[in-house]
């Protein structure tokens, strides 16, 4: 029997996550993170659950186990028409990397791209 | 006590209860090592009226790992005073890793204890955010600004409709370039300062009255 060594990558649609309620989500990211999935996740989480996710992470790190998530999304487009800059409206539809910080490394980010390592080393 | 003067001081406190102005409190927030406590000591060095700093700072990250409040700082500018309450928060960070604190020179149990106590400062500065008025975003400017962190805090600040400073920090070095903060936050006040060398406070101090008093 051949054996093939990988890391999952899962690219999740805003179908399923819109489904779940914003603490499903960081439970889901989290549980699926600690077992060394790669996520990508079609629309990222709102900033809210942006910052429950590292509280969450905290919670769960522990030495030699689990040292944490890395996580990358886009800014926010700045809305500078005068309508934009009144109401303050952004699009919170940005596509998010989320991964085991000891196996993914952001290389580059910038405001369009977001250039990722992924390595199979635990 | 009488009566009336019963009634003076109930007076008094239901006068200010409903008449004061309570003072903003602002949290200043950022990546670990972006200079935060240093800019927390310098605020009080120039405004606090006494020798009381705001903490210890350190090149090793995660030197900060309680938030840290400090009320009532007064700060002239524009021709105005303001008052503030301040809270220099630990760094935020997405992993913690004690191996890093090895690297640095500490032994196995210390970098452990600081690890822990880091998480539990990342985790005290997120539950901050829900009782702040107002947030300096604190950056190194020598580092590339799309992080997780500064992108998180930025959607938070502007999801709760609350204002938002960002200090483009330790302009003071050779390879810093604060233009490179501005264009990836165009749409937030950024003012370029090196707490450490006290270069640009006076701008710092105006931008600060402008967003917070």
């Amino acid at each position: 029997m051949i054996y093939v060594q990988g890391i999952q990558l899962d690219l999740i649609s805003e179908a399923k996550i819109s489904q779940m309620a914003s603490m499903e989500k960081v439970r889901y990211i989290i549980d699926e993170v600690r077992k060394g999935k790669i996520l990508v996740l079609e629309k990222g989480l709102n900033p809210m659950e942006e910052a429950k996710l590292i509280e969450m992470t905290m919670s769960a790190i522990q030495p030699d186990v689990f040292s944490g998530i890395e996580m990358q999304s886009y800014p926010a487009n700045a809305d500078t028409s005068l309508l934009g800059k009144f109401f303050k409206k952004q699009s919170n539809k940005r596509l998010t990397v989320i991964g085991p910080a000891n196996q993914l490394k952001t290389l580059k980010k910038d405001r369009n791209l977001i250039s990722a390592l992924v390595s199979a080393s635990k | 006590m009488n009566m009336l003067k019963r009634f003076k001081v109930s007076f008094s406190k239901m006068f200010n209860k409903l008449f004061k102005k309570k003072d903003a409190c602002i949290g200043i927030y950022g990546p670990p090592n972006a200079g935060k406590t240093t800019l927390g000591n310098r605020i009080l060095k120039d405004w606090g009226g006494t020798e009381e700093t705001m903490g210890s700072v350190s090149h090793i990250a995660h030197e900060t790992r309680h938030a840290k409040r400090r009320n009532a700082i007064s700060i002239e500018a524009n021709g105005h005073t303001i008052s503030l309450d301040i809270v220099d928060t630990p760094g935020l960070a997405t992993k913690i890793d004690f191996h890093d604190f090895m690297e640095q020179g500490m032994s196995d149990s210390e970098s452990k204890k600081r690890s822990k106590e880091a998480t539990e400062g990342v985790i005290e500065a997120v539950k901050w955010l829900d009782d702040l008025d107002g947030v300096i975003l604190v950056m190194d400017s020598t580092e590339n600004p799309y992080t997780q962190v500064n992108v998180t805090v930025i959607g938070n600040m502007e999801a709760r409709n609350l204002p938002l400073l960002i200090v483009a920090n330790k302009v003071d070095l050779p390879n810093a370039d604060p233009a490179v903060i501005k264009e990836a936050f165009p749409q937030h006040p950024m003012v370029p300062v090196s707490a450490l060398e006290g270069v640009g406070m006076d701008t710092f101090y105006e931008a600060l009255a402008k967003q917070f008093g």
